[in-house]
């Protein structure tokens, strides 16, 4: 068999072992819930899985695959949400309900997230390494800013908007208040479920594999390995940055619309959009493996039951969960670490392929 | 290989993780249909709110609160007869892990729900408690929408009606003729207050000369907001937040030079325990709040030492509030005269029905009593501070 | 005579962001890392003067430098245990290390001083200066965070052109290898910055605490995040940059609160932040670096 064909599997491989997981994983819960043998956290935390996996798998798209660092990707995330739970919650208030406006509203979010990602991107992706991520940082901030100021009420006369207060919005008295401020969009119906955020992982997954295996993905990685080297063939940088910025910011967008169909209320908190949450999702990326799609669901998955799991210790529970960070971050990064594995794997052969498999998602290598 | 290798990996981690999860469910089952046999002995009650994070001071006296009354009705026969169980869980002022909270005390077992202690993650944590209906008693949840769904109740006052009280009382009793306001507007709380106050304020005899915002994250100097309040000439600055940032407020004020008259809601009840303040800055500062930590009667007397004993605090109005809503559960409870082994609908059921009809004298209040839309009914005392102690305005 | 005040007042915080990013900016130049958790070394100094002034009535003098003593430890010890091991690894791995530190200091302080907030008494006792017949009103606590910082800036720089330990810091930022090979112990150094960016902190605590004085497990987050963008501004690695960045945020952003709007203030300074990036991608005083093949 020929090298390339020889890779060619592999690669197919491992893409299958990513849907795989994500059936096998959506079968089991389906035949658990079905039995009712479902605890209600973990019956709870199954829209948040998805809602993770979407963002985790989207930001490795510009951190593992695309090579720059952000941290506003919550930032799109809250676009998304907003955008998305004003639609459906004015189509609430007009009475037109329906699993059809779910879909639209992705539509939407995915669109509006995206556009943001472009606007954001054309001047920034200019910068590199650490300049990039204080940008995309103060990004995210201005968004969770302006999320938290924004008035938005419709009557007969159509749409008002305001800075300042709910008065202010000038409504008449059939009309009604959309985003109160601070005090965000409140009454979003309950579009979310598991199976809809199994199927957009899907999706997710999938356009990202075929980007990956593409042209273009070629391109982006060339980019990311020797910016240089790729820049003298002919590759554009600007535009396949770009291509790869646009397209995770807009998965972030679909995150964000499934996030705000889970729950009654949407505000703009430090906590869900602020740079904790594009922090947290960096996390799973880095954890999950660079690049490493399955890695990062997993990592997704792993981390967002951590804290809930640790419910137990209480007072506790956020410090061990910072030290588990630590020293999960010493014990799969430290050189000195990946040294002594490799000493462990040559004395025991079982190691190696233990190794293999538990080191190679941590591994900061890409594909 | 390796890679069939590292597929086995992920899926034997993704079943025993849901194994996890189903042992956890199959466990409380078990438990409960254990219990279901002999009949339960004891009632189950749940609390949430953030212990963890920036609102953790809010959360922390929630649970406090809630825990010293549990002890106490405990010692006391407990609900109706039977003791009761408590056990309170992290929302980290997030809705999205407040659902995870109120989930996981629904695994272990729990029947009435004191919580959530903060707005936004309350009003998502009343969607799930309707659809499974539980009863539901928020101490501090002041957003008007928490109460909208027939099985929640506060015991706080609303948002609009404090933004309306405040208004009134400086109405009534003359306190000023220009008034500016700093708000925070990143806080539903402090939005809420503020918008129904200016509301109010048309066509009352002061005029609202500024409306000064800030936000969480820069919630340290205010001097920009008060250099431009004092150019306003606003002879009575309102300021409905909470007491730590308000102790900014009130230093910078004298810093500055400036002495109007502040005016807070019940938020800024603590300001005078907030540890090593100078409570001169506070002297003639106006609240209208319920509670205040300092009053003479006995259950104030008696609750203020046990925490002060326990916690080595003097205790805010969450504590208090929180303090209430176990008392308003044991009197509910005992008046529907509803036994542990009810189910959790049932409980819900003949806990709203009796909520109406019973009066509590607690810590915030002399008789409070209900009414069927979840709001309570009791009045705040304005007070003032003179020489460092809360004096009741007249 | 308000835009004088607003803008005193918008030097005074900016002078504790500058003595912050100071810090940033110096582990940024020499150990190439973002060290997420200065600002909540700050917190902790400034719980640890709260223990030794407060309550246990020690000299406020005294008390602040003790804390900067602890928080020097506390420093080198954090360097020692979470970011030595990192070192030669993935950059990203580092930093989120350090978030992971931030975490932990954040929840340790949580537990150990409980999530009351604390007021914190100034220690500064001076009374305000009035200019223009009280019309301009400067704090005691602005003019000594003013004076200070320029008296930190100023000894940090001779600092590092002066003594022997400071040029070692210059040589390990410029190349990490080749100062191994002119025998410099790299490491000593790094802990080193760690230590001054640590013992900085303390101050900068006292400082953002005795100007607002209130003190809780997260006051040390957003001054943090702060400072970084004000050391990004300034040209992160360069001195005089952290300074002159810390002052031009912190009047930015009481210049926009004064004119424009309270609740935006934040947004437009990050705007701010991101328009100057994209016109000098390597702040105000740093160094481009050009790429080569």
């Amino acid at each position: 068999m020929d090298y390339f064909k020889l890779k060619r599997q592999k690669k197919a491989r491992y893409n299958l072992s990513i849907y795989l997981m994500i059936v096998i994983a959506y079968a089991i819960v389906m035949f658990l819930s079905y039995q009712g043998k479902i605890s209600s956290l973990l019956n709870g935390l199954l829209v948040p899985f998805c809602t993770y996996s979407i963002l985790a798998v989207s930001l490795n798209l510009v951190v593992g695959i695309s090579g720059e660092l952000s941290l506003g990707h919550a930032g799109f995330m809250c676009v998304g949400a907003f955008t998305s739970a004003v639609f459906t919650r004015y189509m609430k208030f007009l009475g037109v309900e329906g699993l059809y406006l779910f879909i639209i509203a992705i539509l939407i979010g995915a669109v509006t997230a995206g556009f943001a990602g472009l606007l954001i991107g054309i001047p920034v992706l200019r910068l590199k390494g650490d300049y990039l991520a204080i940008v995309t940082l103060a990004f995210g901030e201005i968004i969770k800013n302006i999320a938290n100021a924004i008035y938005l009420g419709f009557d007969e006369n159509g749409a008002h908007f305001s800075l300042k207060n709910t008065m202010a919005l000038g409504l008449s008295d059939k009309g009604f208040v959309v985003i109160k401020g601070a005090q965000g969009i409140t009454g979003t119906p309950h579009y979310s479920s598991f199976t809809a955020g199994v199927i957009l992982l899907i999706i997710v997954v999938t356009i990202i594999l075929n980007l990956v295996n593409s042209r273009t993905g070629r391109n982006i990685k060339a980019l990311r390995d020797n910016l240089i080297a790729a820049e003298s063939v002919g590759i554009s940088a600007t535009k396949y940055k770009l291509i790869a910025f646009t397209i995770a910011s807009s998965m972030a967008g679909v995150a964000g619309v499934l996030y705000a169909h889970n729950l009654t209320t949407l505000t703009a908190l430090p906590k869900n959009f602020g740079y904790n949450m594009s922090i947290t999702i960096l996390v799973f990326v880095v954890l999950g493996g660079m690049g490493r799609i399955r890695g990062s669901i997993i990592a997704a998955v792993v981390l967002t039951l951590l804290p809930e799991m640790l419910r137990g210790l209480s007072d506790f529970r956020m410090l061990i969960y910072s030290i588990v960070l630590i020293v999960v971050m010493i014990f799969t990064s430290a050189p000195a670490m990946k040294q002594y594995m490799e000493v462990l794997k040559n004395k025991f052969p079982i190691i190696k392929n233990l190794k293999a498999v538990t080191l190679k998602k941590f591994s900061k290598e890409g594909e | 290989m390796k890679k069939l290798l590292s597929v086995l990996l992920a899926l034997t981690l993704a079943t025993t993780l849901f194994a996890c999860g189903q042992k956890q469910a199959t466990n409380t089952t078990a438990e409960t249909t254990a219990a279901a046999t002999e009949a339960p002995q004891v009632f189950k009650v749940g609390g949430i709110g953030p212990i963890t994070g920036g609102a953790a001071v809010y959360g922390q006296a929630v649970q406090n609160g809630i825990k010293i009354a549990i002890d106490e009705i405990n010692a006391n026969g407990g609900f109706n007869g039977y003791q009761v169980e408590y056990h309170f869980a992290d929302d980290e002022h997030d809705a999205e892990k407040a659902v995870n909270a109120y989930n996981s005390l629904k695994d272990w077992g729990m029947q009435l729900l004191i919580g959530t202690t903060t707005s936004s993650p309350c009003l998502a944590v009343a969607d799930k408690t309707v659809a499974d209906n539980m009863f539901q008693i928020t101490p501090s949840g002041s957003a008007v929408d928490c109460t909208a769904n027939p099985n929640v109740f506060r015991m706080c006052f609303s948002d609009p009606d404090q933004g309306i009280a405040s208004a009134q009382y400086i109405d009534s009793h003359n306190l000023a003729k220009k008034v500016g306001i700093i708000y925070d507007a990143s806080d539903v709380y402090s939005t809420g207050i503020y918008e129904k106050f200016v509301q109010e304020a048309a066509g009352k005899n002061f005029e609202v000369v500024a409306e000064e915002q800030f936000t969480a994250d820069s919630k340290t100097d205010f001097t920009t907001q008060l250099t431009k309040l004092k150019a306003a000439n606003a002879d009575l600055v309102f300021l409905p937040f909470y007491y730590s940032e308000a102790a900014l407020v009130l230093n910078q004020a004298k810093q500055m030079g400036y002495a109007p008259t502040f005016f807070g809601c019940d938020g800024m009840d603590g300001i005078l325990t907030l540890e090593n303040f100078d409570k001169s800055l506070a002297e003639g500062l106006m609240l209208l709040t319920p509670f205040s930590a300092d009053a003479t009667d006995d259950l104030t007397v008696n609750f203020v030492g046990e925490y002060q004993k326990r916690h080595g605090e003097i205790p805010n109005q969450f504590a208090a509030d929180s303090y209430d809503c176990a008392y308003a559960l044991k009197l509910a409870i005992e008046k529907a005269n509803v036994t542990p082994a009810s189910s959790v609908s049932d409980i819900c059921n003949a806990v709203k029905s009796a909520m109406t009809s019973i009066t509590l004298k607690g810590l915030t209040g002399d008789s409070i009593s209900w009414k069927s839309n979840g709001e309570p009914n009791k009045t705040p005392k304005a007070v003032v501070i003179k020489d460092g102690a809360y004096v009741l305005a007249n | 005579m308000d835009f004088l005040t607003y803008f005193v007042n918008g030097l005074s915080l900016g002078s504790i962001y500058a003595i912050i990013a100071l810090g940033y900016t110096m582990v940024y130049g020499i150990a190439k890392m973002l060290n997420f958790a200065h600002g909540d070394v700050l917190m902790i100094g400034s719980y640890i003067t709260f223990v030794f002034m407060s309550q246990m009535g020690i000299n406020p003098i005294i008390s602040v430098l003790l804390a900067a003593i602890c928080c020097t430890f506390i420093g080198v010890i954090i360097e020692r245990i979470a970011y030595k091991p990192l070192r030669g690894a993935n950059s990203l791995a580092v930093l989120i290390t350090a978030i992971g530190v931030s975490y932990f200091l954040q929840n340790i302080a949580l537990l150990i001083f409980g999530a009351n907030t604390k007021s914190f008494k100034s220690i500064v006792t001076i009374p305000p200066l009035k200019l223009f017949g009280g019309q301009l009103i400067i704090s005691s606590e602005s003019i000594v965070t003013i004076t200070l910082c320029i008296v930190i800036m100023l000894a940090l720089t001779t600092f590092i052109n002066k003594t022997k330990m400071g040029q070692a810091m210059l040589a390990v930022s410029e190349d990490r290898s080749a100062s191994t090979l002119m025998g410099i112990n790299v490491n000593g150094t790094i802990a080193m910055t760690f230590a001054i960016g640590s013992f900085l902190a303390a101050f900068a605590g006292v400082l953002l605490c005795s100007a607002y004085p209130t003190l809780t497990p997260t006051t040390g987050a957003m001054p943090g995040i702060k400072a970084f963008v004000a050391a990004v501004i300034g040209g992160i690695g360069s001195i005089p940059g952290a300074f002159i960045g810390g002052l031009i945020l912190g009047v930015l952003e009481n210049l926009s609160k004064a004119y424009i709007s309270a609740q935006l203030s934040d947004a437009i300074v990050f705007s701010v932040l991101i328009i100057m990036l994209l016109v000098k991608p390597s702040g105000i005083l740093g160094k481009s670096n050009i790429e080569k093949v």
